[in-house]
Formats: structure tokens, C-alpha cells, sequence
């Protein structure tokens, strides 16, 4: 079976509420069959208006979304033959846990031999045998959470929406169940649209993320490819940590530029910055930058250390570097960081590749 | 043994419970003497009245106080006979004394409620009895009216002897204790409260399901509009509240009487006669339209309260898992309502049981209630102890909904906001 390309496809689709504002803007987006794919963002920036779109519960403004090549938006929620995880799990309380999975088998009509199986089958998947007589109010977070998937997933839908479902659980319960969906995902190869604002979760579990803000996709790629090489301020800024410079280009040349800080210029990676004379934002990561580095590095600047934080593998250095005072480095804890001292002096090197100079902020 | 090497101590070497009595001690009064005032309240104005009305339906002593020396004698009496000089006597003595305390009318009025006939000959018998030579004194009553020659009058004093007695509760079942000392019904053209009792229920039970087929759309849209728009639906919801229940019913008598605003407006549209208006009050209807109206609030707000708590993604979730609008309303949201819908009807229900000023107004012949017979025998006949005997009844009634309530939907079941 080849997968598609475009199992589902956004397609110009504009949604707006109140006829002033526009919350999703010009959405266009193709999401593989199989794929995991995460909308991150902040929150109001149109990530889960996205994806009640594609559940049917709101109607794009304008344009069209497609699922398996068919236009969907006059189709109601209930024939789409979508599953979905809630918030809140939106398990129905009055139901055993049986019954809550059974509630989309039995309005599908199948027979009851065969929904016992698919919800044996569901409930072993998310390690609940035996769990089916409990009501779900004597379940903990963790295992309603599961029982939401198991019911998301017992009808066998080819699309499965979770809108922040681990967004009530504490943190250690949140990264089990991180590994846990993306197993279940990996094992049956259902295809996923998650929507979080943790970009933790995000760049833990997905093939893909799609990063939200004001209404539109910012970036769309891989985690790894979303971390390291961000392609503009704001995507920079929202994941990961981020040490940033404002300036101005003074020359560019040969895949590098120079950019004029107040009272220095530093070298960087030109990615959104086209000639001479433009306003930038400067991004660098703060474990790509290395206190008295031992390799040649283009960059090398002093800066005075304001604050030290120990994080036990780490620590987290706050230093006063080329009029930023808010630049932070990462120290792994190790012996022979030793004049890491509050007030200390030190040089700071970075490679131009690693400093990519993005739209101002 | 096993037990001293139980008791935990405190670091102080107290036992761990007497310390801990202690400890709450202080804060146990303080919650003792906050709810205080209200069990006052509620002992003074709720538990000491239904106790007394409970004493007042049973209490049959005024007839015994006032015929101490007849009772005593008529203890010797078969009552198949008319009794012997003895009892007439006795009676004769009582009857003297009643009437040098001018207390023989209250007599005659409650013997007459045991058999009717009595006023008429106790007041010959008044008069008489200023004649009366001193023996033999059956000669001489008998004489005075057939009736007192009756041995059927002569049981129906008896039968007052008791100082407690059900006879107002088989009244209010239309039903007595006959000349056999067996309980049977009374004759079919004088039973007038079962009528009354059925057309309660039967009015209550309708209001009831009227109110909630109003109520529950109104209630599902109070839960899910937007603020702005719930607000101002809430405050239609209350309004009635505001205003005084007299000034609504009045109201509705505008609105519903033959040449009311509704009548001219069927007669607008075509839908009825000019000279053939409908009667919209003083017959079941008006009580129904009113009480239904004014009962409403009594169902909107229990219902809203618990849909308020549903939260709005148990419907999404039953649609995306493929229910249709309907499957998901019927499976998912109506369950869950069940709570508010017990509590919205219970209330109505048993407020509507008692209404009283509604049917009274808009209700006529046909459309009151138990109540306002309550109503009529604590106000025109003065017959307290059957009006409390009925009040009773009503309570009890109450109470085995209730009871039957709790056994069918269960009372943890029920939400009132």
C-alpha cells in the first residue's frame, strides 16, 4: 500500500469567527498517510481551530479540506470516521470503560463477538486488560487518558485527532504517554494530527511539526531539522532555548554576513537577510556556543558572567555578552570548567554556521 | 491486653482520641452554636407545627371532656339496646353542666359532624331540660325528640368517647366507620375529595411534564450560549421570580379569560368563532397554563445547573466516535441530565401537589386542588382537625413520592444547583 502524499490536505482554507478576525490565515498543509504530524503553538494562534476544522465541529471560512482526496467540510463530524482524543478525555462518565468503547462499535452496527475482540484488542494495546467493568471516575488521569486513545483507536478510523491530551497530566505520567501514543502510532500506523503548545512533546513524538503562530504555519519540517535550523525569529525563539542579538547587516558575501551590534559585529549564517543595510535577529543556541574554545571559531568575544545556576547535569550560565545580558550557556558539568565564576571574565566562541541571522524581531 | 497496646499516645503521653476530642472540641461548639439559630428556627416554625397539626387530626378530646359522666356509664352498654336510666342520667348531669357553661352548641356542632341530625334535637333538648323534673330521666329525654329515642344516636355519641380518632383521615377518603364499626365508603354522589386527590395528582403529574418539556430546551441553551446571551436568558428565566405570584396570576386571568388578549387573537387568526370562545379559565386549563408558568423556573434551574457541568466536548466526542446528532444527544447528554431532571420534577411535582392560590384564582370548579379544600375547611367551616387530617395526608403523600423516588432513580442521584 502506498502511502499518500497528501492523505489530508488543507487547502487555502481561511477561518475567521466573528467576521473581523481572521484566526486561521491562507492554511495550507499536506499530511502523509501514516504520518505523525503536530501543530505546536502558542495558544490562540489557530493550532486547535486547525484541527476542529478537520473534526468537523467548526466549517472552514474559506477554501477546502481534503481527506483521501474528498472534500470534507459538508460532511458531519459523525460521518468522517475520524478518532479523536480531547482535552479532557471526554470519556463519558455514565460508561464503563466497556461501554465507552463499545459506543462507537455499536452505533457502526458490528456485531458483538467481533466488538469484543477490537475492544480487547484496543485495551490490550494500551496495557487496560481488565480495566473494561470500571466506570472512569475510579480511573487515574493516566488511565482515562488511555482508555480516551483505546476509544479513539477501537474503530479502526485512518485518522486520529488528540487536541493536548496529556495537557492534564503531571510530568512524568505526560513523557510515559508521550512514548507510549508514539508506540501505538509507529505499531499500527494510523495517521496522527496532534496538536500541543509543549514543544518537548512535540519534538519527541512527531514525523513532523507544524508550528502555529497568528494564524498561520511558520515552519513546517522535521523536529530535528525545526531546532537546528529555525527560518525565522519567532519559530527560533518557540522552541528551544535562544540567544539573541538585534543588528544590522553591514556586508554580506560567500553564504556569510556581517552583522553591526551597537558596539560590535559578529559573523553569521544569512537566512532570511538579503543585502546590505537590513534589520536582523541574530539566533544561536545556547549548547553551540563554547567558553574558551579550543577550535578555531570565527566568533570570539569576552563577556563578563552575571549569574550561575547549577542544574546538576549542567549548569546554566548568564552572561553579559556584547550589550546582551541575557545570553545563557550551557556548561556541562565537568571538571575542567573550573573559572566559571560569578564575575569572571571569559571568552566565548561560536561558529558563524550555527548564528543565523533572521528576520528582526 | 491487645487493646492497651492499641492506644496510640501523643508525645505527651495522653491517649491519641482524648486529645484529639479535645482538640475539636472548641470547634465543634462553634459549628453547634452557628447552626444553632436555624434548628430554633426550624424546631419552632416546622417540627412544632406538624406535631401539633399531627395531634389536632387525631385529637378527638373536646366530645370526652364534655361527656366524662356518659362515657363512664355507657362503658356497661352493649349498644345493641337503647341504654338504661343510668347512661341517661349521667348524660342529663353532663349536659346541665354544659349548658351553665353555654358549651352545648359546641356539642351539638361536633356530634353533628358524627351524625347529622344532632343540632336540631340538642337545642329542644336545651330547652326542654329547664322542665325537667329530677328522675327517670329516659322518660324525659325520649320524649323530647324521636331521634333521642334512636338507639342510632345513642352509638353515634359513643363512638365520640375515644380521645383520639382516624375518622377525619377516612373523611378525607370519603369514607367512615358505619353504625357496624366498619369502615366503608361513602355514598357515591357525596365523594368529593377522592375526585379532588386524583385531580391533584393528575394536575400535579401534568404540570410536571409540561414544565419539563419547556424547560429542558431552555435549560440546554442557557448552558451553552455564549455569556452575554445566557445572562439575559437567565434573568427571562428569573423574572417571574421577581414578580408576585398574585400579580402572574392575575395576569393570567387577562390574558386567558373569554374576552382575554389569547382568546382575541385566536379569534384574530381565524382559528375560533367570535361567538364561540374558548373557556381557557376556571376549568383545568387555566390551572394547567398557569401553574405550568409559574412552576417553570422550579425545573429550568435544576436542569441548567446540571448541564452547566457537561462539558461540551462529551457531545463532540460522541459525534466524532460516529453517533449521529441524535445517538450522541440520546446516549451521551440525556444521561447525564438525569440528576437535574429528577430534582426539576420532584420540586415541581411536589410544589404543585400543594398549590394553592393559582387554582384558587384561575382554577374554578374544576381546577382546584386538595389544597384549597384545606384551605376552605380551615377558613369557612373551621374544621381544623380535618383540614390538619388532610394537610397530613398530603405530607404523607409527599413523603412515599419521595420514598419512591429515592427507590427508583436513587436520591444521590439528584441535583438542585
Amino acid at each position: 500500500m502506498a502511502s499518500k502524499k497528501d492523505f489530508v490536505k488543507f487547502d487555502k482554507v481561511d477561518k475567521s469567527y466573528d467576521g473581523k478576525v481572521l484566526v486561521v490565515k491562507d492554511l495550507q498543509l499536506d499530511i502523509a498517510e501514516g504520518e505523525f504530524i503536530t501543530m505546536l503553538g502558542p495558544s490562540g494562534s489557530g493550532k486547535t481551530t486547525c484541527l476542529m476544522m478537520l473534526a468537523g465541529f467548526e466549517t472552514p471560512t474559506n477554501g477546502e479540506i481534503y481527506l483521501d482526496g474528498k472534500a470534507i467540510s459538508s460532511i458531519p463530524p459523525h460521518k468522517r470516521g475520524i478518532g479523536m482524543v480531547f482535552q479532557n478525555y471526554a470519556l463519558f462518565p455514565h460508561m464503563t470503560v466497556y461501554e465507552n468503547l463499545a459506543f462507537p462499535l455499536r452505533v457502526r452496527k458490528i456485531p458483538k463477538d467481533e466488538a469484543d475482540k477490537k475492544i480487547d484488542k484496543a485495551l490490550s494495546m494500551v496495557s487496560l486488560q481488565g480495566f473494561a467493568a470500571r466506570m472512569p471516575g475510579q480511573l487515574s488521569g493516566g488511565q482515562q487518558q488511555r482508555v480516551a486513545v483505546a476509544r479513539s483507536l477501537v474503530f479502526d478510523p485512518q485518522l486520529v485527532l488528540m487536541d493536548e491530551p496529556l495537557g492534564a497530566l503531571d510530568k512524568n505520567l505526560r513523557e510515559s504517554m508521550q512514548y507510549e501514543i508514539k508506540h501505538i502510532h509507529e505499531s499500527i500506523g494510523v495517521t496522527v494530527v496532534y496538536v500541543t503548545h509543549d514543544q518537548s512533546e512535540a519534538l519527541t513524538m512527531s514525523n513532523r511539526i507544524a508550528v502555529f503562530n497568528d494564524g498561520k504555519v511558520q515552519q513546517l519540517s522535521s523536529p530535528d531539522e525545526l531546532y537546528e535550523k529555525p527560518v525565522n525569529s519567532f519559530v527560533a525563539e518557540f522552541i528551544g532555548e535562544n540567544n539573541t542579538f538585534g543588528g544590522e547587516v553591514s556586508d554580506i558575501s560567500g553564504g556569510k554576513c556581517k552583522v553591526k551590534l551597537a558596539n560590535a559585529e559578529i559573523l553569521a549564517n544569512p537566512i532570511s537577510v538579503k543585502g546590505k543595510g537590513e534589520r536582523t535577529t541574530v539566533s544561536l543556541r545556547p549548547e553551540r556556543a563554547l567558553i574558551n574554545p579550543s577550535t578555531k571559531m570565527d566568533n570570539l568575544h569576552k563577556g563578563k558572567i552575571e549569574e550561575v545556576i547549577y542544574h546538576g547535569d549542567h549548569t546554566r550560565v548568564r552572561i553579559n555578552l556584547l550589550g546582551n545580558p541575557e545570553f545563557i550557556l550551557k556548561v556541562p558539568n565537568s571538571s575542567s570548567n573550573l573559572d566559571i565564576k560569578l564575575g569572571n571574565e571569559i571568552n566565548i566562541g561560536w561558529n558563524s554556521d550555527d548564528a543565523r541571522a533572521l528576520d528582526p524581531k | 491486653m491487645s487493646s492497651e497496646t492499641k492506644q496510640i499516645l501523643t508525645t505527651d503521653g495522653i491517649p491519641l482520641e482524648v486529645s484529639l476530642k479535645k482538640a475539636e472540641k472548641k470547634n465543634k461548639i462553634k459549628a453547634f452554636l452557628l447552626v444553632a439559630p436555624l434548628l430554633f428556627f426550624l424546631i419552632i416554625t416546622y417540627v412544632f407545627p406538624i406535631g401539633d397539626m399531627l395531634f389536632r387530626s387525631v385529637d378527638d378530646k373536646m366530645v370526652t371532656q364534655m361527656l366524662p359522666k356518659t362515657f363512664k356509664a355507657m362503658e356497661n352498654w352493649d349498644g345493641q339496646e337503647l341504654p338504661d336510666e343510668e347512661v341517661f342520667a349521667a348524660f342529663h348531669e353532663d349536659f346541665i353542666k354544659l349548658v351553665e357553661d353555654k358549651r352545648e352548641g359546641k356539642l351539638s356542632t361536633q356530634l353533628n359532624y358524627t351524625k347529622n341530625g344532632f343540632k336540631s334535637i340538642i337545642k329542644k333538648l336545651r330547652r326542654a331540660s329547664k322542665k325537667f323534673e329530677e328522675g327517670n330521666y329516659k322518660e324525659q329525654i325520649m320524649a323530647v325528640h324521636k331521634r333521642w329515642a334512636d338507639v342510632e344516636y345513642w352509638r353515634a355519641i359513643q363512638r365520640r368517647a375515644p380521645e383520639f380518632t382516624g375518622q377525619k383521615y377516612l373523611k378525607g377518603m370519603d369514607m367512615y366507620v358505619n353504625e357496624e364499626g366498619k369502615i366503608v365508603s361513602v355514598e357515591e354522589d357525596r365523594r368529593i375529595h377522592r375526585v379532588l386527590w386524583l385531580r391533584t395528582l393528575e394536575i400535579a403529574f401534568f404540570v410536571t411534564v409540561f414544565c419539563f418539556l419547556m424547560a429542558y430546551p431552555i435549560a440546554h441553551l442557557l448552558a451553552t450560549l455564549p455569556m452575554k446571551y445566557s445572562n439575559l436568558l437567565m434573568i427571562c428565566v428569573l423574572l417571574p421570580f421577581w414578580t408576585s405570584l398574585l400579580v402572574r396570576t392575575a395576569s393570567w386571568m387577562i390574558l386567558l379569560q373569554q374576552q382575554g388578549i389569547v382568546n382575541d387573537f385566536f379569534v384574530g387568526i381565524g382559528l375560533v368563532a367570535d361567538d364561540n370562545r374558548p373557556e381557557m379559565m376556571y376549568n383545568k386549563t387555566g390551572s394547567y397554563v398557569a401553574m405550568t408558568q409559574i412552576l417553570l423556573p422550579f425545573m429550568v434551574l435544576p436542569l441548567y445547573s446540571v448541564m452547566k457541568t457537561i462539558s461540551p466536548s462529551l457531545m463532540r466526542a460522541g459525534k466524532s466516535l460516529g453517533g449521529t446528532p441524535f445517538v450522541a444527544f440520546w446516549k451521551v447528554y440525556f444521561p447525564l441530565t438525569i440528576p437535574g431532571i429528577g430534582a426539576g420534577c420532584l420540586l415541581v411535582f411536589i410544589l404543585a401537589i400543594g398549590y394553592y392560590i393559582t387554582p384558587a384564582l384561575v382554577g374554578g370548579a374544576s381546577g382546584t386542588l386538595i389544597s384549597n379544600q384545606i384551605a376552605f375547611h380551615m377558613k369557612s367551616t373551621l374544621d381544623w382537625s380535618f383540614a390538619s387530617a388532610m394537610g397530613l395526608m398530603l405530607l404523607s403523600g409527599v413523603l412515599v413520592i419521595y420514598w419512591l423516588y429515592n427507590k427508583i432513580v436513587g436520591i444521590d442521584n439528584i441535583k438542585l444547583g
